[in-house]
């Protein structure tokens, strides 16, 4: 083997190794974005979405298609803070049960505490007869209640918001 | 009517546009980075091959071949079974792994009489063993992600396996030091010509068994406490659980002669206890306790002996390994010079001389690479190793129950720390113990385990990133009935 080959080969193996590092970093990288973006929607100004601060009237879902449909539910305080869950046609159940989507190990939320459901694009939040309540913002949920983006539900000591 | 369905229809396409988005499954970018590594792998073979035999054999892309082809079936496996796993797992892995096979043939061939290196078969010798435990280790790993669907179903066996984990630990320092002692260090079961090293696995066990026992006390762990000089500490009776971790890793340290394991355990208990109560005391109390029984047996190494002096010794080369650079120093020495020979770049894959080090194929394989790729190749190995450990981390944070979230997060950890303890044992960092690089180091046990770790992150991370789908919770038709259906179905379901 000609030692120029040898050389040239070495310092190439070297690089295409620093190429692979690269290359998984932007892999990676790509992967943060795409949470970094849907963050940023949330403070873009908002057209269509300052109706979506209102909460839609129960009985009308035809109003609550309107503003941007909800993506992400992500959760603001408590011991999950900053999980983030996408979501799908699926509902979501909250707490402390094993088996729940989102797990809550809170002393003041109870095994099955609130569940949310999707329907016609609107997503509804209701309570499951927990012992310490339920909140939408400052409000008790009593019965199936729409949830606006960017308002907190407040479990325990856990809050969550959706976001688009 | 139409105008007003017309803007209701395009948010919410372009919405699912978005959700699609982020919840790619990724698995073609895995799949790309794993042919990457796989080129790597198979021109790391034949540089070595132009180096060492003067001339590329016509097969020396067999074992970087039969490596792939195990990969690219733990990877169909992934796309079957956890398509929302990381994408850089995976082929960050394979890479390191791979490195490690090519590197312990290499060792092989320079081991080998001249004449007879050219046609050294691809199952011979420390890298075709090593080879076919990769074979063996993936298929574990492909096996785990068959039967662990759901990473919080490991929560149920926390206790059998904390107990695994102990006995696991236990069992080297109680056998006699023939079944057990390979140069000075007790951590091996050997029957017959066979050994396996249980601490690697009890690693595992015991780190589920942390993990299920933190997210239960938690609440007690973080709220009482005192305050002093700003700093939280917790009470006097909360310490208890520490303390006995604290006193099992000393033990270890004392009948099983080595430091590392016990700085493992410790640090992984300490390091799980801090991300549960996200208290830095936690942290300080570790160090404390940790550098203060250090401390101690070194001290009493130096005046009682017995089952302390071992770490003793350990320390003294460490202060000064050139001070008996042809007895006790000779194998960190011959690694720092090493080390010094590889240079920035390093003398090229093939050309080091890795037989002039003792153990190379296992303590010091990092220093038998760094000879032949340089400070240049090997901050790339460590850059990849940090990314596993990243990834490992970013699943812990994205994962939706505390239980994943410790147990993520605490695996990726110990990885980082094993990495941490033997690299800078090698470095004269530290004092030098004898733990297995991680994916590199020749041997069966410390692959399967750090395999085994690998699939329980790629699980955790599958189920961080996975789009909510089917109701797991009390049965309820997803975005069927109106409102006021919903409002009547049943809100509480009790199951066994």
């Amino acid at each position: 083997m000609p030692e120029l080959v040898i050389t040239v080969a070495r310092f190439g193996f070297l690089i295409l190794l620093w190429i692979f590092v690269f290359t998984v970093v932007g892999v990676i990288r790509r992967d943060l974005f795409a949470g970094a973006r849907s963050s940023r929607l949330v403070a873009a100004p908002r057209g269509v979405g300052a109706s979506t601060n209102q909460p839609a009237p129960p009985g009308k879902p035809a109003k609550a298609k309107r503003g941007r449909a909800a993506h992400q539910m992500v959760v603001t305080a408590g011991q999950l803070a900053g999980t983030r869950i996408t979501l799908g046609e699926a509902q979501i159940t909250i707490g402390r049960a094993e088996d729940s989507t989102l797990v809550i190990t809170d002393d003041y939320a109870s095994a099955r505490h609130a569940r949310l459901v999707p329907r016609d694009g609107q997503w509804y939040v209701e309570d499951l007869g927990s012992t310490n309540g339920t909140y939408l913002d400052r409000a008790k949920v009593t019965g199936p209640t729409p949830v606006p983006l960017g308002v907190p539900i407040r479990i325990g000591r856990t809050s969550l918001e959706l976001r688009p | 009517m139409t105008a007003a369905a017309a803007p209701a229809a395009s948010p919410a396409s372009t919405g699912e546009q978005s959700g699609v988005r982020l919840a790619r499954s990724r698995r073609n970018a895995e799949l790309s980075l794993l042919l990457l590594a796989m080129v790597l792998v198979a021109a790391y073979a034949a540089m070595i091959e132009a180096k060492a035999l003067d001339t590329i054999t016509s097969d020396f892309w067999v074992p970087a071949a039969a490596l792939g082809l195990v990969f690219l079936g733990l990877h169909l496996v992934i796309r079957w079974l956890a398509p929302y796993a990381d994408p850089a797992l995976l082929p960050a892995v394979a890479l390191l792994n791979g490195i490690g096979v090519g590197f312990l043939r290499r060792y092989d061939l320079a081991q080998a009489a001249p004449a007879e290196r050219a046609d050294l078969a691809i199952f011979a010798g420390t890298g075709g063993r090593q080879l076919a435990w990769t074979l063996a280790a993936v298929a574990l790993a492909a096996g785990l992600l068959a039967i662990l669907r759901d990473h919080r179903t490991l929560s149920r066996y926390a206790y059998t396996l904390g107990l695994a984990g102990i006995v696991l630990v236990m069992i080297p320092a109680v056998l006699p030091g023939r079944f057990s002692e390979i140069n000075g260090a007790k951590l091996w079961i050997r029957v017959g010509g066979f050994q396996i090293q249980p601490g690697e696995f009890a690693k595992l066990a015991l780190l589920t068994f942390f993990a299920y026992y933190l997210v239960r006390k938690r609440e007690v762990l973080s709220l009482a406490s005192r305050r002093v000089l700003g700093i939280d500490f917790p009470r006097g009776r909360d310490l208890g659980p520490v303390l006995v971790v604290w006193l099992v890793s000393i033990l270890v340290l004392v009948f099983e002669k080595d430091l590392g394991t016990s700085l493992l355990y410790f640090g992984m208990f300490v390091v799980t206890l801090y991300v549960a109560t996200e208290r830095v005391s936690w942290l300080l109390i570790g160090l404390i306790l940790f550098f203060g029984g250090a401390y101690l047996a070194y001290l009493l190494g130096s005046t009682v002996g017995g089952p302390f002096a071992n770490f003793y010794d350990r320390a003294q080369i460490w202060l000064d390994p050139f001070a008996e650079p042809y007895d006790r120093g000779y194998q960190l020495v011959q690694g720092l010079l090493t080390l010094g020979t590889g240079g920035l770049f390093g003398a090229g894959p093939g050309g080091g001389q890795p037989t002039l080090l003792p153990e190379v194929q296992t303590d010091f394989i990092f220093a038998g690479i760094g000879e032949e790729i340089g400070l240049f190749g090997l901050s790339a190995l460590l850059v990849v190793y940090l990314l596993i450990v990243e990834r490992g981390l970013r699943a812990a944070l994205a994962v939706r129950d505390s239980f994943g979230k410790l147990l993520a997060g605490g695996l990726a950890f110990t990885l980082g720390l094993q990495v941490f303890v033997i690299v800078g044992g090698i470095s004269k960092l530290i004092p030098l113990t004898g733990q297995t690089t991680p994916f590199l180091s020749a041997g069966g046990s410390s692959l399967m385990a750090n395999w085994l770790l690998i699939a329980v992150l790629l699980r955790v991370s599958d189920g961080a990133r996975r789009p909510v789908t089917g109701g797991r919770g009390p049965a309820a038709r997803p975005g069927g009935g109106a409102p006021d259906q919903l409002h009547g179905a049943p809100t509480e379901v009790i199951r066994p």
